[in-house]
């Protein structure tokens, strides 16, 4: 507008004969339109012209702003529609083209080349997908979300989320005290491969693997998307969805209609835990399992592919749980970061997010298990003396190089203690563990604060907390894995209450106990037995090479009225010690941290040990990240991140060959990059079934 | 979302824009008049204004030129520039009114909608109880690509048939039919290419975007609380024949599974089976194999379907076949079984197959397997014979009055001519299924020519030179000669029993394929062991219906639209290479009051499936103990009445009868969902009878 006020008085000044002109001019078109019938049957040309002058110029005062708007959008359309035609009329191979152009030609994907080398269809394979990553839709819901049946909520465009998120929010949660559905909403997994091929459009998942396999012969037929709601507990998808018992039957059915050939299982992610709560509900006796009897899974299953397991938790969902702040639980948040931080919710995003995902059991389930025995204690931690130098070099393109040679001395002075996985203040995080003083928060009297009644609908456990619980939880200073889950249990005594009575985090002294046949301690690897499979293989499938989120520096909130009461102190940096923004981080997928995804086949279960009493070979293969090397690769075809190392060819390439028949030793055993075997002999871990009783000392 | 998009994108830009053409503005505006000076003293009156306006209007866009400029240039960009101008407005205009409707809540907007009867039955305390399992029909379930040639690049696991739409078919015509075409010889996948069904509820809820199939079924269910547990799509690829689907992808295993985890993980409670047109029959033959021991069947065991099955609700029932397959396999012309044509009609006529559609079309429907299946079966005994059928007597007065506009017109130029020497009202001989010309199809028998329809001899194949000028697009007709597709058409008219004969002879390879998997007779005696052939299983007069005495059969169907019952045809005129050489007669109607119309005789149905296809099944060769149903379950005839959608927004109708839309009937629907919640079929009112169907099955004399 500022231009165009502008523009008058230029106008006026530079030019006043142009004024009379206009004026000149609308006089001789009262004259034209006279002369019109005179003229208008010896000239046709002419007369033509005249008629269009004679509409035109009562246009012309308002041929300023809104005509040039409308003629410049209608260039642009007309561009456009040019260009969309001319796309939809491009063959569909012309982007490969340019890319191979510019790149260079591209490794055959992985099902192109191994078809080439004679593989087959063989083993039926059984997706089991994990957390976040499925497709959810609505079947019954409120009134706000109306139109909205059979429409995925979760997964998909995720349109809904911007244009109705309360709705969206309300209808997302389950209900706080059952962890089941709220009365009135019905939201459920979407079946079949759809449901996790990808996750919004463009963003891959299972596809790429999907594609690759469907090039040696795999179809729908041999595949099977193991969808479940990820939000529930485990068994709870039982309860509710009959979820396990139709994996089940779809796998006896893939058996039985494929020749007897076992299936191979490849679960992502939480799907890992998923599935070891599936293998001991499956053999379990009917009431509470699927009374598949003692050889089901020997009978039914090859192998199990673990992707990125999170065998023994993630540090992250603490920070989830703690103070939703973790950089993801929901990928959502690094697809679209800015969405959580503006203003949608009117300023209360965190807390309705974080109220959300206190609903969801399943978040629960990757709490970091086994203690201060696997996750170090105040003093020292497993990955003890991990230096972040070799990070760094990899990355020092974006760092400065000349850094990495002091710096290699000074890390090994000064080591990250890995095992305080919430420290309140940098400086306790560093000090020698005698120096930190404590007061035991657990006795703390919640008081009750004068926010929960203020504090409308967004309501998280917090605010039944009081200043004096708040204060006591930042007074204990540190919390290892052990305390770290009698944290949660004060801070958010309902969830933990929901949570614990289906998952369970500790060590099994005696495996043997009768106790351990509850289904809350099926998916923990560390309280369970293997099924009896010898001719099973586990393999343990991860990315390695990226900074993951070990170990978290918080701080109280500033402002601890309506929100959330504690922080990542995103201003705590040290380069020694691999702080950066209050995040201590070691190596890992990004999500995952070595330790947990690859202990249990390193240590755990390598042999015959009392965790896996038949003997079944466990591998692991790691996959060195590398970043796409430019733009048109998209996520890379040798990422080892989380979720994009689905699209890695080295990757896939294992897994096919594991489908179409190949065994742990013809794929070439272990394959191993980071110091885990060395890390899990830090571990001390009681492996041998003969001395139960001792290991408790 | 793109076009709002789009929008604030060009706001964004706009600002910077305007203030370069301002600039651009002021200075051209000097340019203009200056030149408009110049030629005033120069050039003629007329020429100097005419410039003048025109420099005056255009300035704007003159930045680009230099000073001297030829004098026609200015008038080309005024035409180009209004187009811009009016395209922006339309466009403005257009994102104005859609960021409104975006604005409006969503109630205001929404069509009046009539609460369905899941919300009513909801109400009265409904609530899911027995599993469901639904059966599409041919042609509605969707097919993706799962391995195909080079040019059907990037559809992988895309959908090729239904759902989404149908771009792919425009873009690449030839390609796709190469792909949705199956091995001429064994009726399965061609080499290379694989094409499979889609499953899950997605496999066939819509059909095209907005073209609802089992969608409006679905949500009704989903509001007494059916979910994803307790409601199973039973996709299949309805391209095969039924075994084939076992064969290749054990489709029937599947659904032998599925149902069996549905009755045990719902509390023992009984499946539901809801089949769809073709899916009728392929669900009748589900149940023979599913008892049948293994090699050839699923093993399930002589009580599997007493155990597991509480009801089977066909809808549209194509138990006895459709003439419309008929005319379809004979020259591709039935107004549908792929109801496409009536979605686009202008497709098959149009070029874009360069002239040769309905060859192709024919070509790929003769690959299909099913659509044999759907051939009428039982011969002459149930369809008819030269001078009788079941319909005998059949008044097509409700045809005139729907289609009163589209028929007096054709029927006022057509009555004259056609009137004379039939002083006999002609009474539809709809036993003769296809008959050359109205006389044959009129005149009693006697009076035809009696060539004897058995004695066709495939007269020299290899004497047809037709067959190498004629490229690739060949149908089966290429191979015949002149000769004998003028002795076909002399033979005059057929019934159902001869017109096996005559496919037979026109398209043998096809019949030899497809008759391993259909049969269309009726037994003699169904204790003949080879009637454990499962090419039988689909015939519900070759078969006995299981031993299941709790079970209950309902035929549910439309009535009250006429109904392709039989066809007058004629030579094709242009006997070109690789044309079909027969196509119905368009030109022959009837006088008022008779069913011959466009040379198709119509008959009371659903628009697709005569009620004597329909009805017969459940009103007289089921009902009680018969020969075909030695356990004596219980079967209910539902008819519903057609009534035309009132006005535009009930869309295609809540009370429609017509073999698609019934499913968007909401007496149909809540019938279903009061038998799925437990009701008995007398519970909800038993039969339900608007037709002559039994007086039609009256007259057909079939031993039970």
């Amino acid at each position: 507008m500022s231009s165009l006020r502008r523009r008058k008085p230029i106008n006026e000044s530079s030019d006043s004969k142009h004024k009379a002109e206009e004026e000149d001019e609308d006089h001789d078109d009262v004259d034209a339109d006279g002369d019109d019938d005179v003229n208008g049957k010896n000239k046709k040309t002419p007369s033509k012209i005249k008629k269009k002058r004679g509409e035109k110029p009562p246009k012309q005062p308002k041929w300023s702003c809104m005509d040039t708007c409308c003629w410049f959008i209608g260039c642009i359309c007309i561009t456009w529609w040019l260009l969309l035609f001319l796309y939809n009329a491009m063959p569909a191979s012309f982007p490969q083209y340019v890319t191979e152009a510019i790149t260079g030609p591209l490794p055959d994907p992985p099902g192109v080349k191994l078809k080439k080398e004679g593989l087959e269809a063989k083993h039926p394979v059984v997706f089991v997908p994990g957390i976040v990553t499925g497709g959810l839709e609505l079947w019954e819901g409120r009134e706000c979300a109306e139109g909205l049946f059979r429409k995925r909520l979760w997964g998909g465009t995720f349109g809904e989320v911007y244009k109705r998120p309360l709705c969206w929010v309300e209808h997302m949660s389950l209900d706080n005290e059952t962890g089941l559905d709220p009365c009135g909403i019905r939201v459920r997994p979407v079946s079949g491969l759809v449901a996790a091929d990808y996750f919004a459009p463009g963003y891959f998942v299972w596809a790429v693997l999907i594609a690759n396999l469907a090039r040696i012969g795999y179809e729908d037929k041999t595949m099977y998307m193991a969808a479940y709601d990820w939000r529930l507990s485990f068994q709870n998808t039982e309860v509710r969805d009959q979820t396990l018992s139709r994996i089940k039957s779809n796998i006896e059915l893939l058996v039985a209609t494929n020749g007897g050939r076992k299936v191979v299982v490849i679960p992502h992610s939480m799907g890992v835990l998923y599935f070891l709560h599936f293998m001991k509900w499956v053999e379990a006796p009917a009431p509470m399992g699927g009374g598949g009897g003692p050889d089901w899974c020997s009978k039914h299953i090859k192998a199990v592919v673990n992707i990125g397991g999170p065998f023994l938790g993630v540090p992250k969902a603490i920070a989830g749980l703690f103070s939703a702040e973790a950089k993801d639980i929901a990928v959502a948040r690094a697809l679209a970061p800015g969405f959580l931080d503006n203003d949608i919710f009117q300023f209360q995003t965190l807390q309705h997010v974080m109220r959300m995902s206190r609903t969801w059991d399943s978040t629960m389930s990757m709490i970091p298990r086994g203690g201060n025995t696997i996750w170090g204690g105040l003093d020292w931690s497993p990955e003890e003396g991990n230096s972040c130098a070799k990070k760094r070099e990899k990355k020092n393109e974006t760092q400065i190089a000349d850094q990495a040679g002091s710096e290699n001395a000074v890390c090994k002075a000064k080591s990250a203690n890995y095992g305080r996985i919430i420290s309140f203040g940098k400086d306790v995080a560093e000090a020698p563990s005698s120096d930190i003083e404590r007061i035991d928060f657990r006795g703390a009297i919640k008081g009750h604060s004068a926010a929960n009644t203020t504090c409308r609908d967004v309501w998280t456990e917090y605010h039944d907390m009081g200043f004096a619980g708040i204060k006591a939880v930042a007074e204990y200073k540190t919390y290892t894995a052990d305390s770290l889950v009698d944290l949660l249990h004060f801070v958010a005594p309902k969830m933990m209450a929901r949570g614990t009575a289906h998952f369970s985090y500790g060590v099994a002294d005696n495996l043997d106990d009768p106790k351990y046949k509850h289904y809350k301690y099926w998916s923990n690897p560390l309280e369970t037995r293997l099924p009896n499979a010898p001719d099973m293989e586990i393999y343990s499938l991860y990315g390695v090479g990226l900074p993951t989120e070990r170990a978290y520096v918080y701080k109280l909130s500033p402002h601890a009225e309506c929100s959330i009461p504690f922080k990542i102190d995103t201003s705590a940096d040290d380069e020694d010690t691999c702080l950066r923004d209050g995040v201590y981080s070691v190596d890992g997928d990004e999500t995952v941290p070595v330790l947990s995804a690859g202990f249990m086949c390193a240590k755990g279960w390598r042999g015959k040990t009392r965790f896996n009493p038949s003997g079944i070979r466990t591998y692991i293969r790691e996959y060195n990240h590398l970043p796409p090397a430019n733009l048109l690769e998209g996520r890379g075809t040798l990422s080892g991140a989380h979720v994009d190392i689905m699209g890695n060819f080295a990757l896939i390439e294992d897994v096919i060959r594991i489908a179409a028949g190949a065994s742990g030793e013809e794929l070439g055993g272990d394959q191993v990059y980071s110091k885990i075997f060395n890390w899990s002999e830090n571990i001390n871990l009681q492996l041998d079934e003969e001395i139960p009783v001792h290991s408790s000392s | 979302m793109k076009a709002e998009f789009y929008d604030f994108y060009c706001l964004s830009e706009m600002a910077s824009v305007l203030r370069f053409r301002k600039l651009c503005y002021v200075e051209s505006a000097v340019k203009c008049t200056s030149v408009g000076y110049e030629s005033f003293e120069i050039d003629e009156k007329l020429d100097k204004k005419e410039e003048d306006v025109l420099s005056a209007n255009n300035f704007a866009l003159e930045i680009n030129k230099k000073r001297k400029q030829p004098k026609r240039q200015p008038k080309e960009w005024r035409c180009l520039d209004s187009c811009c101008w009016i395209i922006g407005y339309l466009c403005t205009t257009w994102w104005l009114l859609l960021f409104f409707y975006h604005c409006f809540p969503v109630t205001l907007l929404r069509v009046p909608e009539l609460p369905g009867p899941g919300v009513r039955l909801k109400l009265e305390g409904l609530t899911a109880l027995h599993p469901v399992v639904l059966v599409p029909g041919i042609v509605t379930g969707g097919l993706e690509l799962w391995e195909g040639r080079p040019c059907a690049d990037g559809l992988f696991r895309k959908r090729l048939w239904g759902g989404g739409s149908f771009t792919q078919i425009f873009k690449r015509p030839l390609c796709l039919l190469e792909h949705l075409s199956l091995h001429y010889e064994t009726g399965l996948d061609p080499q290379g290419i694989r094409v499979r069904a889609v499953p899950g509820l997605v496999g066939a809820d819509y059909f095209a975007p907005g073209y609802f199939v089992w969608a409006v079924l679905i949500e009704n269910l989903a509001k007494i609380g059916y979910e994803g547990k307790n409601l199973h799509m039973a996709a299949y690829d309805w391209r095969l024949s039924f075994q084939n689907t076992e064969i290749r992808d054990h489709a029937l295993t599947r659904l032998k599974s599925k149902i069996e985890l549905m009755y045990i993980s719902n509390g023992y409670k009984k499946v539901v089976a809801v089949p769809h047109s073709m899916g009728v029959i392929y669900f009748l033959h589900f149940l023979k194999w599913v008892e049948t021991p293994p090699p050839m069947g699923g093993g399930g065991g002589p009580g599997w379907c007493a155990k597991h099955i509480k009801a089977v609700m066909n809808i549209g029932p194509a138990f006895l076949g459709v003439p419309k397959a008929v005319s379809n396999l004979f020259s591709a012309e039935g107004k549908d079984v792929s109801y496409i044509r009536a979605m686009a009609p202008g497709v098959f006529n149009s070029e874009i197959l360069g002239l040769q559609t309905f060859e192709r079309v024919m070509r790929m429907a003769r690959t299909w397997d099913s659509i044999v299946s759907l051939l009428p079966k039982g011969g002459e005994v149930i369809w008819g014979n030269m001078d009788r059928s079941p319909e005998e007597g059949h008044v097509c007065d409700f045809s005139k009055k729907s289609h009163s506009k589209t028929s007096l017109t054709t029927n006022n130029v057509n009555n004259s001519d056609l009137k004379r020497g039939f002083l006999v009202k002609d009474l539809a001989n709809y036993g003769r299924i296809i008959s050359f010309g109205k006389p044959a199809s009129i005149l009693h028998s006697s009076k035809l020519p009696t060539s004897d329809s058995k004695v066709f001899s495939r007269t020299s194949t290899s004497e047809n030179f037709n067959n190498f000028s004629c490229g690739e697009a060949w149908t089966e007709y290429d191979e015949m000669s002149r000769q004998s597709i003028q002795n076909v058409a002399a033979d005059k008219a057929y019934t159902t029993t001869t017109l096996l004969d005559l496919l037979r002879f026109v398209a043998p390879k096809m019949m030899r394929r497809a008759e391993a998997h259909f049969s269309h007779g009726i037994a003699e005696n169904l204790d003949d062991p080879k009637y454990n052939h499962y090419k039988y299983w689909s015939n519900p007069l070759e078969t006995k219906l299981s031993d299941a005495p709790d079970m209950e059969i309902y035929c549910m169907y439309g009535v009250g639209i006429p109904t392709e019952r039989s066809y007058v045809y004629k030579l094709s005129p242009n006997s070109r290479c690789k044309s079909i050489p027969y196509q119905i007669d368009n030109s022959v109607h009837g006088e008022d009051g008779s069913c011959l119309k466009g040379g198709v005789y119509f008959a009371d149905g659903d628009e697709s499936v005569p009620v004597l296809s329909a009805g017969f099944m459940c009103a007289k060769g089921w009902r009680g103990r018969t020969r075909f149903n030695p356990s004596g379950i219980a079967t209910y005839i539902r008819e519903y009445r057609h009534k035309p959608p009132t006005s535009l927004m009930e869309g295609r109708g809540i009370e429609s009868g017509s073999h698609v839309d019934i499913m968007g009937n909401f007496a149909l629907i809540e019938d279903i969902m009061r038998v799925a919640s437990g009701a008995t079929g007398d519970e909800i009112g038993g039969d339900q009878i608007h037709s002559d169907i039994i007086k039609m099955s009256e007259r057909i004399n079939l031993g039970l």
